[in-house]
């Protein structure tokens, strides 16, 4: 089963190499990781997407508690939260499927942020579901690039995950 | 006052309680090496770094205080890897100082470069590379807080030359802040009062007890326990001395080689005890069938320790000297049922027995052939069972485990979670320097022993009068035992072809050798290996094709063993 986690870690040299080593080394899977510095600046925060059973997932959160540069673990799934993904799609364009580009990306609320007379380069935001949804469509033009985030996930309400 | 960062170093280690170290010196410790030059810190030169690691190692397995290695950049801190891994398997406290080139030629591939903190991030409880001067004390501060608290393991640090050179107000902080690592000692009270209930309804409970008996100081709290309730005891090898072997009530190991009766009350129990130990692959043999009719509690101070193999009924997690203190406090308030318990179990003390009878732990003695076991029986019972042992891996180290009947806490230094041949010599040298009037005695293959078997030299130098049991059988016995079993003997790589003269091995080094061939020459070998003052290496010629059993093969449950060859 799929599993998004927020990992609370020190903000200090080495500890993303800690989190992904712990991985590694004990054959867990990471299917997407997304790390950026917290309002406190000595703190980061990783969102990442594993799957295994219970558990798996068990000791997947009680050896991420176990680094010493681990400062909080939360599994989201199961409870409320929202999840969004960026995701920026080089598609290919021609006089015939701009148009057809344009609808599509207004019907999943993205933008066009650059043009060539061959190509759009467009921007979403959303569940990877919704950026799932626009990569199948704008597949037959001809998907030159896309680069994705992965998935940061918040708790919904209005209790915060300190830092 | 601004001192230097190597003197930073060293006055922080005193202030830790540091008084000896194990190292081995190199350009980029020069400036260590310079300061210890005149320093009360005692230092102990070995031949090796690796060697310098297990010392350590050793010296804290035996002290429970926190070991301390030094090594210098590159090479000499490769060499240390090995060390650092067995410490970790085994969960040992030790603090591993490691020279680093210059921080601006970090990353540079400079000479004697390697990224230590790369290297070592899976086998250290934490690392740190020195980057700044002003972080030295706070980082020493913390790598011995984290070494020696929770489930003890070793912390490294990478210490840049140029740090070492560079000048800073020395300020040793009294407290450590770590938010992300809070261990939790006091187990859980309701946790406890539910075991107290189940070990009060078991009719057939065993404990399980592993190392953590002994990182703990709990063996008290264990024999209390066991005097209480009259619960039989096994234990794993790492946890062979914190239970006294000759206790009625002891079981010896269990596991791929642990005794018959130990195998089946596992396998037969209704309550399993597990405290301190981790349900390693060769304590439970096939998993789906480890103690498959039975209830488990697991006291554990690392929560990621429980269920990882096995799921468990009760889980706590705490220390172990609190937890166990609790279970026999909440046990003495129903001093009824406790009775009851004990009256209530006696037919599976009977039951035990009776296995025990069927099939004890013996060996078929021989009069033409120096058996393995017999000369492991006879160094017991010649050191009162009170010296320290040590072990190298094979054979001989299940033998050790099998027959030396332990009596003492902290006597029993064997690498269990890693297996490193080569542990046995320097860890035995570790002993001897943290205790110089102690009996410590490495018990080796002549395999193993090979290892590190430079370590002589150490000995010598510092007249450390460990004395070295080689259970020679010209093979590396464990391995061919496997192959003699699974592999149709076909004994590939496994015959010690050159036979080494270990007595002109040992006096080139300045030792002692002494030899014995015939079984009656076992006896006078060992009394003049133990009369014989400073170091002494005893070579024993024994039975080439003894086999250590019982055996689980790889795979099977825990009581399906083959017992005879």
């Amino acid at each position: 089963m799929k599993h998004t986690i927020s990992v609370l870690v020190e903000n200090e040299f080495g500890v993303l190499s800690r989190i992904s080593g712990l991985f590694s080394g004990r054959g867990f899977n990471i299917e997407s990781l997304s790390v950026a510095p917290t309002m406190e600046t000595d703190l980061s925060r990783m969102t990442l997407v594993t799957r295994g059973d219970d558990r798996v997932l068990e000791q997947i959160t009680k050896q991420l508690n176990k680094l010493i540069s681990t400062i909080k673990v939360v599994d989201f799934t199961g409870g409320e939260y929202i999840e969004r993904e960026l995701a920026l799609i080089k598609v290919s364009t021609d006089a015939e499927s701009r148009a057809e580009a344009l609808r599509i990306v207004d019907i999943f609320r993205a933008k066009v942020i650059d043009v060539t007379p061959k190509s759009y380069t467009i921007e979403i935001t959303g569940a990877p579901a919704k950026i799932n949804g626009i990569l199948e469509l704008l597949r037959p033009m001809g998907i030159k690039e896309v680069v994705r985030s992965g998935p940061v996930v918040i708790g919904r309400g209005a209790k915060g995950v300190v830092g | 006052m601004e001192l230097t960062g190597s003197q930073i170093l060293l006055e922080s280690l005193k202030l830790e309680g540091v008084d000896t170290v194990f190292g081995y010196p190199g350009g980029a410790v020069i400036n260590i090496y310079d300061d210890l030059y005149e320093s009360s810190i005692k230092h102990v030169l070995t031949r090796h770094e690796q060697a310098a690691v297990h010392a350590a190692d050793g010296y804290a397995r035996c002290t429970g205080k926190v070991g301390v290695a030094i090594a210098t950049s590159g090479p000499g801190a490769t060499n240390t890897v090995t060390g650092i891994a067995t410490a970790y398997m085994d969960s040992i406290p030790m603090v591993i100082i490691t020279g680093q080139v210059p921080t601006p030629l970090i990353g540079n591939d400079a000479f004697q470069e390697a990224d230590m903190c790369g290297i070592t991030r899976p086998c250290t409880k934490h690392n740190y590379l020195v980057a700044d001067i002003r972080d030295l004390a706070r980082i020493i501060k913390e790598a011995f807080y984290i070494a020696r608290t929770g489930r003890p393991g070793p912390v490294l640090i990478d210490l840049p030359k140029d740090i070492q050179v560079k000048s800073h107000k020395f300020n040793y902080p009294d407290k450590v802040s770590l938010r992300g690592y809070k261990p939790t000692y006091s187990g859980n009270i309701r946790q406890i009062e539910k075991a107290a209930k189940m070990v009060l309804s078991a009719r057939k409970p065993v404990l399980y007890v592993g190392g953590g008996i002994t990182l703990s100081a709990a063996d008290d709290e264990l024999l209390k326990l066991v005097e209480q309730t009259k619960i039989p005891v096994t234990t794993t090898l790492m946890a062979m001395a914190a239970f006294p072997q000759r206790h009625p009530l002891a079981l010896g190991m269990l596991g791929m080689h642990g005794t018959f009766y130990a195998n089946m009350s596992v396998t037969e129990c209704d309550l399993l005890i597990a405290v301190g130990a981790r349900f390693d692959d060769r304590v439970t043999g096939r998993i789906d069938s480890f103690a498959e009719k039975a209830k488990i509690i697991h006291v554990d101070i690392d929560p990621t320790s429980i269920g990882k193999n096995v799921e468990v009924d009760l889980p706590i997690v705490g220390d172990l000297k609190d937890t166990l203190g609790k279970l026999s406090g909440c046990l003495n308030q129903k001093p009824e049922l406790l009775e009851d318990l004990v009256e209530a179990t006696e037919e599976w003390r009977s039951a035990i027995g009776e296995w025990k009878e069927r099939h004890p732990m013996t060996y078929r003695p021989s009069k033409s052939v120096i058996k393995p076991q017999f000369v492991i029986e006879k160094v017991s019972e010649m050191t009162d069972e009170d010296a320290i042992i040590t072990t190298e891996v094979g054979q001989h180290q299940m033998w050790a485990a099998q027959f030396f009947a332990f009596r003492r806490p902290k006597t029993f230094l064997t690498s269990g979670g890693l297996g490193t041949m080569g542990f046995g010599l320097p860890a035995a040298l570790g002993a001897q320097v943290a205790y110089p009037e102690r009996q410590v005695i490495d018990i080796s293959g002549d395999g193993s022993f090979q290892m590190n078997s430079q370590e002589l030299a150490t000995l010598v130098q510092y007249q450390l009068p460990v004395k070295i049991v080689i259970l020679n059988n010209n093979y590396l016995g464990m391995v061919r035992q496997w192959q003699q079993m699974f592999f149709e003997k076909r004994y590939s790589q496994t015959v010690m072809e050159l036979p080494i003269d270990f007595i002109k091995l040992a006096e080139a080094y300045g030792a002692t050798g002494l030899q014995a061939t015939k079984v009656d020459e076992v006896e006078a070998t060992i009394k003049l290996a133990l009369e014989t003052p400073g170091p002494v290496l005893m070579n024993f010629k024994v039975s080439r094709e003894e086999n250590v059993l019982p055996m689980v093969p790889a795979g099977k449950a825990i009581h399906e063993m083959v017992l005879a060859s």
